[in-house]
């Protein structure tokens, strides 16, 4: 298993980069995430939207859909693909500090 | 993991039954949340799945389909139909599958294109007017193969 350097502590993820173990993460991570994914600064919209998937992680134990961050986490499809270009809930996940989405929707 | 990605994808729906509607859906939202470009095409009866009146009113179809594991003779029994549809709904809503009208505003609002098929809606005597506000136009398969252009081709 690679490990990877991100504020400082060294955790273990995949070898996309994924976090393995989301409670590995903290929030001073996601800035370096995000940069790996081509998002320079995170706004307080994307924040809205790291919180809610990890939010809903911890309560449902899956990474929400994206209908589900549309309905239950209010963002619009098209912020969401806005704030994270070219994969939104992959992106998003991947800063949230959360594993590689894994269902169809 | 090979290292072309595919970049665009151009899938032809050309059935109207809600099985034949959902998977190029799925597709199509699949493609544009890994970053792929989407076109959607509606042709002959896959018509349905973008007309205002009838896109959250399809189908299961419960005669001619072996998998449905239901005599035929059963199948055309009134209610049949209905009933499927509703199991299907109800299945797919637990996995958080968007009811048509919603799926075909969300790929459209991630960028994803619809287009329906001119001579189907000539066929059918439609107009733009009878289509969601989601349809982009109405095209001939020259200008179909036009916009699919560079990427694979899926009819289903």
């Amino acid at each position: 298993m690679a490990t990877k350097t991100l504020a400082g502590k060294t955790i273990e993820v995949n070898d996309e980069g994924f976090l393995v173990n989301p409670d590995d993460w903290t929030e001073e991570m996601a800035p370096e995430l995000a940069k790996e994914e081509g998002i320079d600064e995170l706004t307080d919209q994307h924040w809205k939207i790291i919180r809610f998937i990890r939010q809903d992680f911890k309560e449902k134990g899956q990474i929400p859909t994206i209908r589900r961050i549309k309905n239950a986490g209010g963002v619009p499809i098209k912020d969401l693909y806005q704030l994270f270009p070219e994969g939104p809930v992959k992106k998003a996940a991947k800063i949230a500090g959360l594993g590689k989405p894994q269902g169809c929707v | 993991m090979p290292d072309e990605k595919i970049k665009k994808v151009s899938i032809v729906i050309s059935k109207g039954s809600l099985e034949g509607v959902y998977p190029g859906l799925i597709m199509a939202n699949g493609a544009r949340m890994e970053g792929i470009e989407a076109n959607l095409f509606f042709t002959f009866f896959g018509l349905e799945a973008i007309i205002k009146k009838k896109m959250n009113k399809l189908k299961v179809a419960t005669v001619g389909n072996p998998a449905m594991h239901i005599p035929s003779l059963l199948g055309i029994l009134p209610g049949m139909s209905a009933f499927a549809t509703k199991m299907m709904k109800k299945e797919m809503e637990k996995l958080d599958i968007p009811p048509v009208g919603e799926f075909i505003e969300m790929i459209h609002d991630a960028g994803g294109k619809i287009y329906a098929c001119k001579a189907t809606v000539e066929m059918f005597h439609l107009t733009k007017d009878d289509f969601c506000e989601q349809v982009d136009d109405i095209i001939h398969v020259g200008k179909f193969y036009e916009v699919s252009a560079g990427g694979e081709i899926i009819f289903t």
